[in-house]
């Protein structure tokens, strides 16, 4: 193959916080005292908290050479199934660090924040156009939260027909945060089976759903990269017991500008802004899960909601119907100044976005398919999943291959995941990695399909080019030190 | 465009590859029923620095220090960040990467939330932090949730003291469940007043805040005692993190679960989020906490490393029996937390604590000798309520147009104190400031 992205070059070790430091350092300009000092009573006061002392540069050398022992989008591509790992534009970051912004009050007077509310209306206006619903919040911190909410406006949507249901269907492909949200909101997730084609049916779905299944709870496309084609059928079916449908839209990154959710049948979608919207992900997070709704669950949004009168905007809380409050203020701002600086700078290419998506996640399926297996041989939207069965004739595990994919300068794939296949390997390139680095990451993946054959034991020793090697997590778990 | 890199003839080679005549062809599997017939209704695309024009404008519409001064804290504070905690923050191998699941390349995220951890379990005085949480009003929630879960039982009692968005955040996470919320009264000195914990039985947990909401630095041994003596965990909260730079830490005072806001440490105010919800307990209650835990470990060569462990509690793995649903949480955030702890160290957290607190008393006190009152006589932190007279709105609305903000009206949030105002002090504000603000509100 060509030269292997994956090199050594000098890092450096670095030891704990609190490994290094002396009494008496400081990283932090105090300000200048101009009061006097007051006493608190002793019962009180304790002693100062035991941080190491660091200089500034301490602190910064620390965090630099840590820095370097990570991989990034920025580093490379990163091609996460289900997890978006698209380019974090940089422009964003600029946006929302503007002074006016990060440095805004949330409590300020509307009038003083004309500027962060006209932000968000209109985030919302965009987010409702993108997905062909009617009405959104922008207030959940992130995919589970905005999961949570669908749940909770679910359960307010019933009650106020004056029923109460116990159930809600989640098919077998779902992502873990759908049962464990639906369980939040006191529902019993119902497993329903995908079909030999990897979508559900809608004969599977009306076999479980009755007059106390709350809803069905789909992704769409679901987690094995496949449009749920009889998704109107089945929504039909749940409408027709009175029954909700709700969207898991964390791969609406296929699907901008080519399916309008509302007219398929969805009530009531959530978005992770910080995949399909290009926030970053910020090493596991913060990110945003705006829940976008159809009119008739509109009353039941979180408060308060951003309202516009004669081209000024201002908080409401007028919605007694209203699930309450999901965070303290009205969620992830700074995230949502990211996203819409993002749909700013993108306009109408975010349909372009999601062919050149799906273009990508196609072309390394029909690329790959015959060195490693495809459980579902059609095509895909914006990712591909794989499994090890031809591999593990060598004793060669998906683990075992993504481990060594580090070595070639790749982040691994999303392994394991969805359960319905042994042994997968989830890929999604996002429309942001060219042809050539697409065609360097099928080489490698290639290369290593070979070695699996000829030196398995290099892929069980893989990756050797990280600052650690594989660690041992059974010793993590067993004995856990969560703190130095 | 720009964050678009395929050209034609890529395109072109690549479609016939897969098989496919157009863009549109891919899109084969969809029904056509389910297709978008029109375009998107989006504006017209701007470039970078029209982008810079338009957004710009935006925060021009914004009022923030040092233009105006914001006398306002109320779970969101304005503290000092240094220009090494921003630079090092947006270093992009951390900002660009995702949840370290794959850990030979993601030690510097994991080892950098691990001191996160650490620090947060030592301000504290807990043994155990997790890797964060939302915002203070979900960590709280996730809190009683927990408190729920350990001990069986459906009824919590919180101080009506906490924060009024967070109690509303608990009502609509308990919403479903039916678990039972029992208010606890204050005290006229402004603290909470647990007597009618006396009367109740098999409750789960006691939550209050402290410094609470109205700046009060609360009897947290006291409040413990007596619930560790109904056999309830005690919740502590707070909104102010920097206090427990010079306060007696929770951990110490009888805490079981100690949450809360990490706003204020190295986290812009940013119109509320995204924030840092802190989270610490007990160990013996590690394998029923929410959330995300960093352990050490070592590799294959006995190097020491560290891994996202204990994840049989977490939704991935245990899907609808897990102890929360949370995945995607505020890693950046902490981040900045231990970057901002790590910078002003424990020396200097003190120093800023007792600066911070020292400001506060500084307008307290004038604002006493120009003839206010002080709502409530319990020591406070950065925050206290000052009875204004009646009519005092006008005179506010007076302020904001010199670009002062005279704290937050207490009566939206209790209506018993109509002509109350909430008002906050930190390291950034001048004693020239504070000044200004005590000649005008001077009837």
């Amino acid at each position: 193959m060509k030269e292997s992205l994956g090199t050594t070059g000098l890092i450096l070790n670095e030891p704990l916080l609190w490994e290094k430091g002396k009494k008496g350092r400081r990283g932090f300009s105090l300000p200048r005292r101009d009061v006097e000092t007051c006493y608190l009573s002793e019962d009180l006061a304790g002693g100062c908290p035991d941080f190491p002392d660091l200089s500034e540069v301490d602190v910064v050398r620390h965090y630099t050479r840590l820095s370097q022992w990570n991989f990034g989008v920025d580093t490379g591509m990163y091609p996460l199934g289900s997890c978006t790992m698209k380019y974090n534009p940089k422009t964003n970051e600029r946006q929302a660090s503007l002074p006016g912004l990060a440095g805004a009050h949330p409590l300020l007077p509307a009038s003083l924040s004309q500027g962060a509310l006209k932000l968000m209306f209109e985030l919302e206006r965009f987010l409702a156009e993108i997905t062909g619903m009617d009405a959104v919040t922008l207030q959940p911190a992130a995919g589970a939260h905005g999961e949570f909410t669908g749940m909770l406006l679910i359960y307010a949507y019933h009650k106020s027909k004056g029923s109460r249901r116990s159930k809600i269907i989640v098919p077998d492909t779902a992502h873990g945060t759908n049962p464990a949200s639906a369980t939040l909101c006191g529902y019993q997730p119902v497993p329903v089976k995908s079909n030999e084609q990897g979508v559900l049916s809608p004969e599977a779905v009306a076999e479980v759903m009755d007059d106390d299944t709350a809803g069905i709870m789909v992704t769409n496309p679901n987690t094995l990269g496949l449009f749920e084609e009889n998704i109107k059928k089945i929504a039909e079916i749940v409408h027709s017991k009175g029954g909700l449908v709700y969207c898991d839209g964390a791969n609406m990154n296929a699907i901008m500008g080519i399916v309008h959710m509302g007219e398929i049948g969805i009530d009531v979608l959530h978005l992770n802004l910080h995949k399909t919207f290009s926030t970053p992900h910020g090493g596991g997070g913060p990110g945003s899960g705006p829940v976008c709704v159809r009119k008739h669950l509109e009353p039941f949004l979180p408060v308060p909601r951003v309202v516009e009168k004669s081209g000024r905007y201002f908080f409401s809380e007028n919605l007694p119907e209203s699930i309450g409050k999901m965070q303290a203020f009205y969620g992830n701002f700074g995230v949502m100044i990211k996203a819409y600086s993002y749909i700013l700078s993108m306009g109408e290419n975010l349909k372009k976005a999601s062919q050149l998506a799906v273009l990508n996640a196609n072309y390394i399926k029909e690329m790959l398919k015959e060195v490693f297996h495809l459980p579902y041989d059609r095509p895909c939207m914006h990712e591909c999943v794989f499994s090890d069965k031809f591999q593990l004739a060598h004793k060669v595990t998906t683990l075992d291959m993504v481990k060594r994919l580090m070595d070639y300068g790749f982040h691994p794939p999303t392994i394991y995941f969805p359960l319905v296949v042994h042994g997968a390997i989830m890929i999604e390139p996002t429309e942001t990695e060219s042809k050539e680095d697409i065609d360097l990451f099928i080489e490698a993946l290639k290369t290593i399909a070979d070695e699996a054959k000829n030196n398995p034991e290099l892929l069980h020793e893989a990756p050797g080019l990280s600052r650690v090697r594989r660690l041992d997590e059974t010793a993590a778990a067993r004995k856990p030190c969560l703190a130095g | 465009m720009r964050y678009l890199p395929h050209t034609k003839d890529d395109i072109a080679s690549m479609l016939e590859i897969v098989g496919a005549d157009n863009l549109d062809d891919l899109f084969s599997t969809i029904p056509e029923d389910c297709r978008r017939t029109g375009r998107l209704n989006l504006p017209e695309l701007l470039s970078e620095w029209e982008l810079n024009g338009f957004m710009g404008a935006l925060s021009d519409n914004m009022a923030v220090s040092p233009e105006y001064k914001v006398f306002m804290g109320a779970g969101s504070y304005e503290h000092y960040i240094p220009a090494s905690v921003s630079y090092l923050l947006g270093r992009s191998e951390f900002v660009t990467s995702y949840t370290p699941y794959q850990p030979e390349i993601s030690q510097g995220t994991l080892q950098a939330i691990y001191e996160y951890q650490t620090l947060t379990s030592r301000l504290l005085g807990m043994e155990v932090a997790n890797a964060s949480i939302y915002d203070g009003a979900t960590a709280l929630a996730e809190a009683l949730l927990m408190a729920i879960r350990i001990t069986g039982r459906k009824k919590v009692a919180i101080s009506s003291l906490i924060h009024p968005f967070y109690r509303r955040v608990v009502q609509t996470y308990f919403e479903p469940a039916s678990y039972e919320i029992m208010e606890l009264p204050y005290f006229d000195n402004g603290r909470t007043n647990i007597s009618k914990l006396e009367e109740v039985d098999e409750l789960a947990a006691v939550a209050v805040q402290s410094p609470n909401f109205f700046g009060c630095i609360e009897n947290l041994k006291e409040i413990g005692e007596v619930t560790h003596g109904r056999n309830a965990l005690f919740v502590t909260s707070f909104t102010e993190p920097l206090a427990y730079g010079f306060l007696k830490n929770p951990g110490s005072q009888g805490a079981d679960i100690a949450c809360g806001e990490g706003q204020s440490l190295g986290i812009p105010r940013s119109f509320g989020g995204p924030v840092l919800g802190m989270f610490a307990g007990k160990m013996k209650y590690v394998r029923s906490m929410p959330g995300r835990l960093v352990g050490k470990t070592v590799d294959m060569d006995g190097k020491r490393g560290f891994v996202l462990t204990l994840a049989t509690r977490e939704q991935h793995i245990r899907r609808e029996k897990a102890t929360s649903n949370i995945c995607t949480n505020n890693s950046l955030c902490a981040l900045a937390a231990a970057m901002y702890m790590a910078s002003v160290g424990g020396t200097g957290m003190l120093e800023l604590s007792q600066l911070n607190f020292d400001k506060s008393e500084y307008l307290k006190k004038e604002l006493e000798k120009a003839g206010f009152r002080i709502s409530f006589e319990s020591p406070t932190f950065n925050e206290f309520v000052v009875e204004f007279p009646a009519g005092f709105e006008t005179t506010y609305e007076r302020l904001l147009e010199k670009k002062i903000v005279a704290g937050l009206p207490l009566a939206p949030y209790y209506p018993e104190f109509s002509n109350h105002y909430l008002l906050c002090v930190t390291e950034t504000m001048d004693r020239e400031d504070m000044d200004v603000l005590i000649r005008e509100v001077k009837p």
